[in-house]
């Protein structure tokens, strides 16, 4: 019997075995969520021959992990965090590459009247002003800072807030699948919104002020510090993520007709 | 309720085509976790029968840790293995994070305890059958927990069996040290977790029905295959 | 090897601080078939495990003629209830010898040939957990004799048997007895202890009463107890 587990064993570990190059990026939720990483993956591997593992964690987890060493590159979309890191000296530089926008999510029956509101500001006051269930991040990532962020402009204090603000401390799905379980506002990036199946009674009700706009940046980890880093793998990695073929597959990708990401990046 | 069926009707699509995809998650699951069951039974099964041959100051104490660890949290041993694979950790220099590898760690520090804490009732039970005969027979220490091993080897079995459990259904620890990395270490229920959280409540619980067969699949083999090597010839 | 005489000195054998046997005082020489009989409780058992050497002393000594580890590689112990190994009966009977690296063909052939001998030949690769009390207390006489020792202790080995058993049983030791090996019995069937006993051992509360010549013992036991127990009136 010891044998058999052993030869079973034995066969499963040969198909594990791969011979292409790889490296490590952690992304944000955001962006694993939106499935724009299934695109752009199977092209990085045709193009490059390099397969790129992600690691899907929040902008938190992926500045520590690239604090840490333990990825080749970073890529997530908070410029402060991302400019800490850069001081830091863990990353050799930063280097934008799309945005894409975040939304307001909420109960199709708008009690906090959200929809009428003219910009960001104004939709997080109806909703503060109506108490309304919101429910945050509370998970340090950039979507989490955004959304503090806009509380800020709009001249509110997230920490004094009432029951009604209900912090999760979870990822985009699963803070969605909370909202969508109290039929409670949120904010979220579109693509995750736009690739969310559990929406229940949830709608779309703000979009569109510039400032809901979502900057993606990519940071190679610096190998003077992490010696072990791919860096140059990193760097043909980020000479792909800017070049025309990106543009084509970031820009032309869609959800329900609906554009996602636009590519923003300084092509040489 | 509708999910439910979604999910089962699902599960069913999935296994019925083979989906390639599915297919790989479930070998990866099943190679970490017959790895770290196997690693992790070769340390607690002579480990469990020595503590129950061997006499000496700290046994009772030791035993008592070893059934407190049975409950030791995966997330606690998910965090504590990634810290010390992690590049800036003592053991950074191997690359082990983010790697199947890391996984059987983790899942083999976790099933461990549960293993020996199992084997050791067990053996307890038989070594207080055996104790006088071996005695007398001038049987060395080793010998005993050979005797002990191979004729306690059904109780064995399903202290075995409570291990693989344990370890194909743990999903805290293997996603911190795992990272769950679309084709490099993602398993049945990182997939899972991956599924809930893009609110594909079917997808999710197709993976789930795939896991409870999993699981009660390869129970139902060992068994079986224990059963015809004890009815073989002697 | 010279073995014999086996000398107890003092010899005491305690458990959570009570007396199960001793202080004890004995010199046993190189031949025949030893009985030791007395009440329930009177401490055979523990007489015979410390003279196996498998209860610690807690005191005194226990020395054989030639070095106790060489002393306890030649001795073999039936139990009163027979431990039965969890595999099959050739397995078992052959244990003492793998033990002792013979290897496993010769071990399992041996082992077939006492199964034969005791009457176990019809059961070889049954599972001895599942044979009957008479058959399971063959299995460890022949287990107990396959590494032919020259001493053998058995603790009360016919007690939960019929008559049947219990005379191809007795029929064992006989051959055993003859072939050589040292028999040293405990029993309170009065007729079993006649028919095999070349000398007695009468035990009570833990200490040895009378040691004497079967005839001498069973014709005119010295002490009061010894009579009283002979008369078969409850001895306390």
């Amino acid at each position: 019997m010891k044998r058999t587990l052993i030869g079973a064993i034995a066969a499963l570990s040969l198909t594990t075995a791969s011979f292409a190059e790889e490296m490590k990026m952690a992304v944000t939720t955001s962006f694993h969520n939106s499935g724009l990483s299934d695109v752009l993956l199977p092209a990085i591997q045709k193009d490059l021959g390099l397969e790129v593992q992600l690691l899907v964690v929040g902008t938190g987890q992926a500045i520590r992990l690239g604090e840490a060493g333990d990825v080749d590159a970073i890529l997530v979309h908070s410029k402060a965090a991302e400019e800490a890191f850069l001081a830091g000296g863990y990353g050799t530089h930063r280097r934008e590459i799309m945005y894409n926008d975040f939304v307001l999510i909420g109960p199709m029956e708008d009690t906090a009247g959200v929809s009428a509101a003219v910009d960001a500001k104004e939709a997080l006051q109806s909703v503060a002003t109506a108490e309304a269930v919101f429910v945050s991040r509370g998970d340090d990532s950039g979507t989490h800072k955004k959304e503090l962020s806009l509380w800020a402009s709009a001249e509110l204090h997230a920490e004094a807030f009432g029951d009604w603000y209900t912090s999760v401390g979870a990822g985009m799905g699963a803070a969605l699948n909370t909202a969508s379980g109290m039929n409670a506002y949120i904010m979220a990036d579109r693509a995750s919104w736009l690739n969310f199946g559990n929406k229940g009674s949830l709608a779309l009700l703000f979009a569109g002020d510039p400032v809901l706009f979502n900057q993606y940046a990519y940071i190679p980890v610096n190998p003077e510090i992490h010696a072990h880093v791919k860096s140059d793998l990193a760097e043909e990695l980020e000479t792909w993520l800017v070049s025309d073929r990106a543009k084509a597959l970031i820009d032309g990708y869609k959800i329900n007709g609906e554009t996602l990401f636009v590519f923003n990046a300084v092509q040489q | 309720m509708s999910d439910l069926w979604g999910g089962l009707t699902q599960a069913i699509w999935l296994l019925v085509t083979l989906d390639a995809d599915l297919v790989e998650i479930s070998l990866r699951s099943l190679q970490v976790t017959l790895t770290a069951l196997l690693i992790a039974s070769a340390f607690a099964l002579p480990f469990a029968a020595f503590l129950v041959v061997r006499r000496f100051r700290m046994r009772r104490m030791t035993i008592a840790v070893l059934n407190a660890l049975m409950g030791l949290p995966p997330v606690v041993v998910g965090l504590v293995v990634y810290v010390f694979l992690s590049r800036s950790g003592p053991f950074g220099v191997f690359g082990l994070l983010f790697t199947p590898s890391a996984m059987i760690i983790a899942q083999v520090i976790i099933i461990v305890p549960l293993i020996a804490s199992i084997a050791h009732q067990s053996l307890r039970e038989l070594w207080g059958d055996y104790h006088d005969l071996l005695i007398s027979m001038n049987t060395t220490q080793f010998q005993r927990i050979q005797a002990l091993l191979w004729d306690g080897r059904r109780a064995l079995l399903t202290a075995a069996l409570a291990g693989f459990g344990r370890a194909i259904g743990e999903v805290g620890a293997i996603m911190i040290v795992g990272g769950n990395i679309d084709h490099a270490t993602r398993v049945l229920t990182t997939a899972i977790a991956l599924e809930t959280g893009k609110g594909d409540f079917a997808l999710a619980l197709a993976l789930g029905f795939v896991l409870i067969a999993l699981a009660v699949t390869v129970n139902l083999l060992i068994h079986r295959l224990s059963h015809t090597e004890s009815e073989g010839r002697w | 090897m010279q073995m014999f005489p086996l000398e107890a000195r003092q010899a005491i054998v305690r458990r959570k601080g009570k007396v199960l046997a001793g202080p004890i005082d004995l010199t046993l020489q190189g031949q025949g078939v030893t009985i030791v009989i007395g009440p329930n409780g009177a401490g055979k058992t523990s007489l015979l495990k410390m003279l196996h050497g498998i209860a610690r002393l807690h005191s005194g000594s226990l020395e054989w003629a030639c070095p106790t580890v060489e002393a306890r590689k030649r001795q073999s112990f039936v139990f009163q209830r027979p431990v039965m190994m969890r595999r099959s009966v050739v397995e078992n009977i052959a244990y003492p010898l793998r033990l002792i690296g013979v290897a496993k063909a010769e071990a399992r052939q041996r082992a077939q040939e006492w199964a034969v001998q005791v009457g176990l030949g019809h059961a070889l690769k049954q599972q001895a957990t599942l044979l009957s009390g008479g058959e399971q207390q063959k299995l460890a006489l022949a287990r107990a004799l396959i590494r032919d020792p020259a001493v053998l202790f058995l603790d009360e080995p016919c007690a939960s048997l019929d008559g049947r058993a219990t005379r191809e049983i007795e029929e064992i030791l006989i051959r055993a007895a003859a072939n050589g090996t040292r028999l040293i019995m405990s029993t309170h069937n009065m007729g079993q202890a006649q028919r095999l006993a070349d000398e007695v051992i009468f035990v009570l509360h833990g200490k040895i009463q009378e040691f004497a010549p079967a005839d001498q013992f069973f014709t005119g036991p010295e002490t009061k107890q010894g009579r009283a127990f002979l008369r078969g009136d409850i001895v306390e």
